[in-house]
């Protein structure tokens, strides 16, 4: 598995990274870098072996139905460069 | 996956195009709310109304370092919904994270189950009336977070968001594409609503959004391949679903006959002008680079919490149904129109009881729901309590009252309340059966109109007119068989 610039570009743009032209090259090198070492895993033969989710064993907790947060909007919306009403303000979307 | 085809083509449903006939293909992804006290994975509340941002925990609002922590009743409410509708119920799912950006979504992602999710396969049986039942196969199950909100018409270059509803527990409900019309669409909403309702795993509350649908259409040739779709997306009303669909259907036919091409895309639909049109495309808006979420283990239940949530399962529409017409020989019809709705069935079950259950359902469907409608009033509000609309039944089973009588008292007991026996004692409005006092007043008629007497001879349906003064004398009470009776032995008649 590798990437070209385009996929490089591609994975910018989803996550909303700005790449620039000449950037391009230096990342693709990195990401296939990556890639590449990443592959050695493969070399593993792993059939038969379970997918490890937890390296103890261990099952996902739950939490009881019960209100025990919020209520503090204030709070919520203190860091937010813009806000009204203790509502966010973000630059117009619209579909 | 491949997609099987289940159905048999119903000429009924073909849409006529300029080149020959064409059917729909449907499939659904319902969101519904779970009802819960908390959220999905935070201890906040899902109260609906509040104001904006006071139902957000940190977790909700994405701040660094929170964690979730899944909510054991949401995970029971989806198994119940999974049995409900008699569903493979999966003991191991995973949640995923789906990643993209949009200011009302704060973690950049959405905890949803993608490759493995709570229930499986299963099924809904759809009543048509007479073209019977079908059984539309339901694809999946999944638990996921709803998104916050975003309002647009605040400010002239702002959108304000409320992340309120951020991180509320969603079932997405996704059908098979077994549906082929637009009555097949809306009566799928409608059962699965009635489904959640009974179950109480959501409110079916569309009008508040705790129900919407994303609607899959696309047309073929009647049985041949399936055509390329467009999804509709967040519907919020039956009504809309229907006339959505049937927009969108015909305007692929149109395209289709003109010789082009459907291209797969979103669209909104717009229930003032009732057309569907294109969302501003998203180019790699499907990109939604799916992986398990490294902060929750896979999900995990044994046998024995399936079984105890099975046991306490409440008795759905479909047993309910065929209980009705098993135990109070009431027909399919007035069957499906009792069970719709839980509090109705119940209203009915409670009038029924030990009494004649053909004029029970006529009464309750015919008088009750029918005045209830005129007034706008819910059944559970109704100004007849179940007591009393069996109390006239009651009247109305030993012969004391005739049935227009009833409709009187009927209305009396709606307007001014009361014991309907003792209303009937007091008022006079006892039926009159007393074979005596009838034929003293029918000799009065015979005698005060001979000219009639002599042309009911020929005319045997002036019988009716005869029957009509009687009434007239004793004010309705009179009890219409006895009239009868007594009339054509004494006018000769047969």
């Amino acid at each position: 598995m590798s990437v070209d610039a385009d996929t490089v570009r591609r994975i910018g743009h989803l996550a909303r990274i700005r790449i620039s032209d000449d950037e391009v090259a230096a990342y693709e090198g990195e990401l296939n870098a990556i890639l590449g070492f990443v592959e050695q895993l493969s070399e593993v033969d792993v059939s038969g072996v379970e997918p490890m989710t937890s390296v103890t064993p261990m099952v996902l907790r739950r939490r009881a139905d019960g209100v025990t947060d919020g209520g503090y909007p204030e709070k919520v919306v203190a860091n937010a460069p813009l806000s009204e009403d203790n509502f966010f303000m973000v630059p117009k979307v619209v579909e | 996956m491949s997609i099987v085809d289940t159905r048999t083509p119903n000429p009924k449903y073909f849409i006529a195009g300029a080149t020959g006939d064409w059917e729909m293909v449907i499939g659904m992804e319902v969101h519904a709310q779970v009802t819960s006290e908390a959220k999905l994975f935070s201890g906040s509340s899902t109260e609906f109304g509040r104001p904006p941002n006071s139902n957000v925990s940190f977790v909700d609002a994405a701040m660094p370092g929170m964690l979730p922590v899944i909510n054991d009743e949401c995970v029971r409410q989806a198994v119940r919904t999974g049995l409900g509708l008699k569903a493979k119920i999966n003991k191991r799912s995973v949640f995923d994270r789906k990643n993209y950006f949009y200011p009302d979504l704060p973690q950049g992602y959405q905890i949803s189950q993608y490759k493995d999710p709570i229930v499986g396969e299963g099924k809904v049986l759809l009543d048509l009336g007479e073209d019977g039942e079908v059984e539309i196969g339901i694809e999946r199950l999944h638990l996921e977070q709803d998104a916050g909100k975003s309002i647009h018409d605040q400010h002239p270059n702002m959108s304000f968001v409320d992340l309120n509803r951020s991180g509320v527990a969603l079932m997405e409900i996704v059908s098979k594409p077994d549906l082929r019309s637009s009555d097949e669409a809306k009566a799928y909403l409608s059962k699965l609503r009635t489904i959640l309702r009974y179950l109480g795993t959501c409110d079916g509350n569309m009008e508040q959004g705790s129900m919407r649908a994303d609607i899959n259409v696309s047309v073929r040739r009647p049985g041949g391949e399936f055509g390329t779709r467009c999804e509709i997306k967040n519907v919020n009303s039956v009504r809309f679903a229907g006339q959505a669909i049937e927009y969108e259907a015909r305007r692929q036919i149109d395209i289709l006959e003109d010789g082009g091409v459907i291209d797969q895309e979103t669209r909104l639909f717009d229930p003032k002008s009732g057309q569907t049109r294109s969302m501003r495309s998203k180019e790699e808006a499907h990109d939604y680079r799916y992986f398990p979420d490294p902060d929750l283990l896979p999900l995990e239940f044994d046998d024995a919490f399936i079984d105890e949530l099975a046991a306490h399962l409440p008795e759905l529409p479909d047993e309910k149904s065929a209980r009705f017409i098993e135990s109070y020989g009431i027909s399919h019809y007035d069957a499906s129109v009792l069970v719709a709705d839980r509090d109705s069935a119940d209203f009915f079950e409670s009038v029924a009881k030990g009494r004649d259950g053909k004029l029970a359902a006529n009464w309750v469907i015919n008088e009750l729901f029918g005045r209830l409608n005129k007034d706008g009033t819910a059944v559970t509000d109704s100004p007849v309590s179940a007591d009393q609309l069996g109390g006239i039944v009651d009247l109305i089973s030993k012969g004391e009252i005739s049935g227009k009588i009833a409709k009187d008292l009927f209305e009396i007991v709606w307007s001014e309340g009361g014991d309907p026996a003792k209303l009937v004692e007091e008022r006079g409005m006892k039926q009159v059966s007393d074979t005596g006092a009838i034929e003293k007043i029918v000799d009065e008629i015979i005698a005060g109109n001979p000219d009639q007497v002599e042309k009911v001879k020929d005319k045997p349906g002036l019988l009716g007119w005869f029957v009509g003064q009687v009434m007239k004398q004793t004010g309705g009470k009179a009890n219409p068989q006895a009239v009868n009776e007594i009339l054509k032995a004494k006018l000769g008649l047969e």
